[in-house]
């Protein structure tokens, strides 16, 4: 018995063992080699080059960075907060102001979670080409604005808010957009904390749409220029490298500040 | 509810309710009910960029006689028919493991699990090509092991380069479902698992006939979503390939062939459009098929 329950203690370490290890992998494999050259890196060496400046250099001169991590973080940025306001109003509207129609037009709602987006992309394209949005950030916003998964979230949320706060305020005098504001947005800033954090990780890493409308540099975000670099013929590995980190350290920054909101995020969008 | 309130409160709710929900429906209704429906109708035109002509059912006989679209959808469905399961139970397994509060490091294990959801698919993927080539760091580690005696072509065997797309979206998408699990878990009453311990029921029995049934609903949902995902599999793809889903189209998605056929070549929105909603209908099946078995349990 004894020597039975010490080996399966035995297995279950080493089962997390080498999950832990395959999962961290590539992470460090992408730090070591932004210190290798592009044919060392392919040619599998494990140990920590001299080719970190180099690669840094190299990387900085072929892409313009600071115009590209604005473009990122600006789109990213921007299209959360957008999207945290409209689809916030939304859930808080669905569950606050309850009424036949509005339920069903929320169960439609729902169902938009069902649409492939491959089943969305060449209207929507044939619709930015006619408004002369191609290459816009707009054109990358506008179709992610409303979004059922967030909408849902805040419902969610929203039915754990006391309505008695909503009733004092009412006694108050205060107008509805007034509650939602000064009440309903400071109770509720958890949710939104772990709202922002999943809307945003999906921005930044935005790629397909991205890929059909930004199609001049100066518009590209990060993400799309770490793509184009790598699908070069003969890609320069080590500088391919310095954009993979670039492209994940802020993912990774907001992940372990805010773990917490994070996983949240995640079960509650999906509750 | 408004039964009660008089002509003039009914009103001022109804209104309020409108304007909250307003800016979403606006939206939704431009960006994707429009969309959705427009793609319905695009695929009964067939011609080249911005000359169309009605088609009728003519981009489904194309479709009919098209070997490339039949090599994607094969694909498509060969991946998550092999993937889904392979990753349903790993993230189980790991799901049960780490909800032993007895094991030590715990936090970094669930951590550590849990870090490739972090990555952008595109990074991900541009390191996995990078660890994947033919004298890449794998090869290296499988040859020193022994458990290969010559370097596999992750990237230019049609056989490995879908080998090499199952590992990637299992290691990016793992422990984002085991996290599922474990929220799951750590609403089963740990009682249960105490009286049949001391019945002596052994550790493996309890994740079958305990852990497995208490979860049933959880991993119904994973699973669905896990394919749904999979169906419209191409960020990967494109960027292990370089956007060609070669070798010999071994890892061409349907996703893939759609934008292929729209913004690689000559546009032809027609047909790209009917392709698109072959990927509607099954996604629409099986989420039929989720509803269907949500409704059969309660």
């Amino acid at each position: 018995m004894n020597v039975s329950r010490r080996a399966t203690t035995v297995l279950q370490y080493a089962f997390l063992g080498t999950a832990a290890f395959l999962s961290i992998f590539p992470f460090i494999w992408m730090a070591i080699s932004s210190t290798n050259k592009s044919i060392d890196i392919i040619s599998g060496r494990t140990g920590i080059g001299d080719a970190f400046g180099t690669n840094v250099a190299n990387f900085f001169s072929q892409v313009d960075v600071p115009l590209v991590f604005w473009n990122s973080t600006k789109l990213a940025v921007l299209a959360t907060l957008l999207t945290i306001v409209v689809s916030s109003l939304a859930g808080y509207g669905f569950e606050m102001f309850r009424s036949k129609a509005r339920d069903r037009i929320y169960a439609l709602v729902l169902l938009t979670l069902m649409v492939p987006f491959a089943a969305l992309m060449i209207p929507l394209f044939m619709m930015m080409a006619r408004s002369g949005l191609i290459n816009t950030h707009i054109a990358i916003m506008l179709p992610t604005i409303a979004s059922a998964f967030i909408i849902f979230y805040f419902r969610q949320s929203t039915k754990a808010f006391q309505t008695e706060l909503r009733d004092a305020a009412k006694v108050d005098g205060l107008k509805e957009w007034q509650i939602f504001l000064y009440i309903y947005v400071p109770v509720m800033r958890s949710t939104y904390a772990a709202a922002f954090v999943i809307v945003f990780m999906t921005n930044w890493n935005n790629y397909l749409w991205p890929l059909i409308v930004l199609q001049s540099n100066e518009t590209k975000t990060i993400t799309l220029v770490v793509s184009s670099l790598a699908s070069a013929y003969y890609p320069d590995y080590g500088v391919v490298m310095i954009g993979t980190i670039l492209a994940t350290l802020p993912t990774l920054l907001v992940f372990f500040v805010m773990q917490r909101q994070f996983v949240q995020g995640m079960l509650g969008s999906v509750k | 509810m408004t039964a009660g309130k008089t002509g003039g409160l009914k009103r001022y709710y109804d209104l309020n309710g409108w304007l909250f929900v307003a800016p979403s429906l606006l939206l939704i209704a431009i960006f994707l009910v429009y969309p959705i429906l427009r793609s319905l109708y695009l695929s009964f035109f067939s011609g080249k960029g911005m000359m169309m002509k009605f088609a009728g059912f003519g981009n489904v006989v194309r479709l009919w006689n098209d070997p490339v679209f039949f090599q994607a959808l094969t694909n498509t469905v060969t991946f998550f028919i092999v993937q889904v399961p392979i990753m349903i139970t790993l993230a189980l397994m790991l799901a049960a493991v780490l909800n032993n509060d007895k094991l030590k490091f715990i936090g970094f294990f669930r951590t550590a699990i849990f870090l490739p959801c972090v990555a952008s698919l595109v990074a991900y993927s541009v390191l996995f090509k990078s660890m994947f080539s033919v004298d890449g760091v794998v090869n290296s580690a499988l040859l020193t092991v022994g458990l290969i005696s010559t370097p596999i072509g992750w990237l230019t065997e049609p056989f490995w380069a879908k080998v090499l797309v199952i590992l990637a979206i299992t290691w990016r998408w793992t422990g984002y479902n085991m996290i599922f699990y474990l929220a799951a878990l750590q609403n089963i009453d740990k009682s249960i698992y105490e009286a049949a311990k001391i019945d002596g029921v052994p550790a493996w029995a309890r994740f079958v006939y305990i852990t497995i049934p208490m979860l049933k609903p959880v991993i119904l949902f994973t699973t669905i979503i896990s394919t749904i995902g999979t169906i419209q599999l191409f960020d990967e793809v494109y960027n292990l390939t370089e956007g060609r889903g070669g070798p010999a189209n071994a890892t061409l998605t349907l996703s893939l062939y759609i934008y292929n056929l729209t913004f690689r070549f000559m546009p032809s929105f027609g047909y790209a459009a009917t392709i698109s909603y072959v990927i509607v209908i099954m996604v629409a099946l099986l989420s039929f098929l989720q509803f269907y078995a949500a409704r059969d349990r309660s």
